[in-house]
């Protein structure tokens, strides 16, 4: 089973979907059956993870025993499909799994009312299976086709409550974004392959010559990928996109939008890894996206009154905390004595990120929508007195709230400290950006807690209750983690940041299952 | 071993920052149960000062989320004014932004290959 285990990873969470809808009559059962594919596939993605630390990258053949297989002409390239895995697509397999858990997991009684919980059930699996197949995959054109997949079911789920005008609006907007996106990705697939002839990511990346097409190509792929991973000013579908997309979902589409960051960080070190001429051009493009996308997300986060738009906002600044981390490594990478003194912690910081950021992050956004469960409104004007009636919510939302604003000693404060230290070895004006982001993000989330949760009780909630017990599960186990990953930093960075940084860095090892021309 | 984040510039601590929170929260605390002998409890004393005005009910004491940060976001109104008008919400502005940035990338790259 163990040699198979990357194409389980797709096909569990696939049979899971197309199982789904046969459960429509019964909608706890199909609730609790993504729930558990979910749990296995969490238990599968780390096993991943052992694997890869243990035998280096993973590369899997699809219809064939070994990736060296070549057509009987003789053409010397490889043929099949391929997925080719290694620290840092073990570490997003890990993000994705754990976060369509949870969201499963809060999902339970957050859509409990609503109706076409099947369709609901296998379009969260469907979207996993776009993410893991994105972040596993070593070929182009699979990564167009599962980019294609994620974008669908997602773009269905932030329409799901389409009695809702807004909802029908958010996820068409998100539909056609992705879409032009994704045209313009598999254009530059195009131009690749009609050059290369292949569609191989190793091999594209061993065979490039940087000759003008082939800078259209990285062109492409750079600006689709930045736009879909939410870097400013190619943001405006975020904010409507995860303020619209039901609570328990909003973890998975996290994992989504960072997928998209793996992409661009796969293209940017590993296809185009070896332009030396304008390498360091690239790492400040993506630092100078990264500064931007930080600061003009949380200004815009300060001044907003819905409370899950307010939330989106600070996850386009914080995707600016990781475009600046690994810009920053980016930029140095073909200098090997900045890179070894700081380039390197920069990009675990960037990486590390990640995943915190898609922990406190899917926690702000949970308690966001459970303040919508029992409120039944995101406007922050109407909130106040909450912290009584929801105890167990108002101490998970100073976790994530503490966490994201980089308070020690929790999670975001360790990546964010590292981003911090590093990028002021390459321009001091990058950390000061990074800490006044910081800075406002308090202040914005001092904000929320001030208006939802303290003040004095107000009567039209004197019926209010505490959440379900699923959700505060799933929220307390994303508390949890914020705690942990705090406390504990150099446990993850040694097991699960540091090989998905060594991985990026080290494109040779990429490259290095061999027999090709 | 104490859990230890290296950055190369210097280290970071969580566990030994926790104790020392421990540790202050304690003294603090110790500070605090000594109490404030001339303290009365429901009297004149602990009743709020409003430069001589009734103090209002505590239910309409509520502050709304749009008040917080009235002095910074006016202060900020040029930015904010620029801010809020490229947030159209507008569809075809978001592909008009994509092709822009894309522009601009793709001549950074060519010319620079």
């Amino acid at each position: 089973m163990i040699e198979h285990l990357p194409a389980l990873m797709i096909a569990v969470p696939l049979f899971g979907a197309f199982v789904s809808p046969l459960f429509k009559k019964k909608q706890n059962i199909v609730a609790i059956w993504a729930i558990l594919i979910t749990a296995v596939t969490v238990g599968l993605s780390l096993l991943l993870m052992y694997q890869v630390r243990l035998n280096g990258v993973i590369v899997y053949v699809f219809g064939a025993d070994k990736p060296t297989l070549v057509l009987p002409s003789g053409y010397k390239v490889p043929i099949r499909i391929m997925f080719e895995i290694d620290g840092i697509g073990a570490f997003m397999a890990i993000s994705a799994t754990l976060m369509s858990f949870v969201g499963a997991l809060y999902s339970y009684s957050h859509v409990e009312g609503e109706s076409g919980l099947e369709k609901y059930y296998a379009l969260l699996l469907l979207l996993e299976v776009g993410i893991l197949g994105m972040v596993l995959t070593g070929d182009l054109f699979n990564l167009f086709v599962f980019l294609e997949i994620a974008g669908i079911a997602g773009s269905a789920l932030v329409g799901f409550r389409n009695y809702r005008g807004e909802a029908s609006e958010a996820g068409i907007k998100y539909l056609i974004v992705s879409s032009v996106a994704s045209l313009m990705v598999l254009f530059a697939v195009g131009i690749l392959y009609g050059e290369y002839g292949n569609l191989n990511l190793a091999y594209i990346s061993r065979q490039v010559s940087f000759n003008t097409l082939d800078m259209i190509a990285f062109g492409l792929l750079f600006a689709s990928f930045a736009m879909k991973c939410g870097a400013v000013p190619m943001h405006y579908w975020v904010p409507d996109a995860y303020t619209e997309v039901p609570a328990g979902i909003n973890p998975a589409l996290l994992v989504s939008t960072y997928a998209s960051l793996y992409a661009l960080f796969r293209v940017s070190f590993t296809l185009f890894a070896n332009i030396s001429i304008s390498l360091a051009r690239v790492g400040w493009i993506m630092s100078v996206l990264g500064v931007l996308t930080m600061f003009i997300g949380v200004t815009m986060a300060l001044v907003q009154k819905d409370v899950k738009r307010l939330m989106s906002y600070h996850a386009i600044s914080q995707t600016g905390y990781m475009l600046l981390g690994v810009g920053v490594g980016l930029t140095v990478l073909h200098d090997p004595k900045a890179l070894a003194e700081f380039g390197r912690t920069a990009m675990a910081g960037g990486i590390f990120h990640i995943i915190n950021h898609i922990i406190y992050k899917s926690l702000l956004l949970m308690t966001a929508g459970a303040l919508f469960y029992v409120t039944g409104t995101r406007n922050l004007n109407e909130m106040g007195g909450l912290a009584r009636k929801m105890p167990i919510t108002t101490l998970c939302f100073i976790v994530g709230a503490a966490a994201i604003s980089g308070l020690p000693p929790f999670n975001g404060f360790a990546s964010k400290f590292l981003i911090y230290e590093s990028s002021y070895r390459l321009n001091p004006l990058l950390a000061v950006f990074a800490m006044v982001t910081s800075i406002l993000t308090l202040a914005s989330f001092v904000k929320v807690f001030a208006s939802a949760f303290l003040g004095p009780p107000l009567e039209k909630f004197e019926n209010v209750r505490e959440v379900p017990k699923p959700m505060i599960v799933a929220m307390v186990i994303l508390a949890l983690l914020c705690i942990l990953f705090g406390l504990f930093p150099d446990v993850v960075l040694d097991k699960l940041v540091y090989p998905a940084v060594d991985a990026l860095i080290n494109v040779a090892q990429y490259q290095s299952w061999g027999g090709l021309a | 071993m104490i859990s230890q984040l290296i950055t190369g510039a210097g280290y970071w601590s969580p566990l030994l920052w926790l104790a020392f929170l421990i540790l202050f929260a304690l003294i603090g605390y110790l500070i605090y149960s000594r109490g404030n002998p001339s303290y009365k409890k429901d009297t004149e004393q602990v009743k709020p000062y409003l430069s001589g005005n009734a103090e209002p009910a505590k239910e309409k004491i509520q502050v709304k989320a749009s008040d917080i940060y009235w002095g910074f976001i006016e202060a900020l109104k040029g930015y904010y004014k620029v801010l809020q008008a490229i947030h159209t919400g507008d569809l075809r502005d978001y592909i008009l932004w994509y092709l822009g940035v894309g522009t601009i990338i793709l001549f950074l790259l060519v010319g620079g290959a």
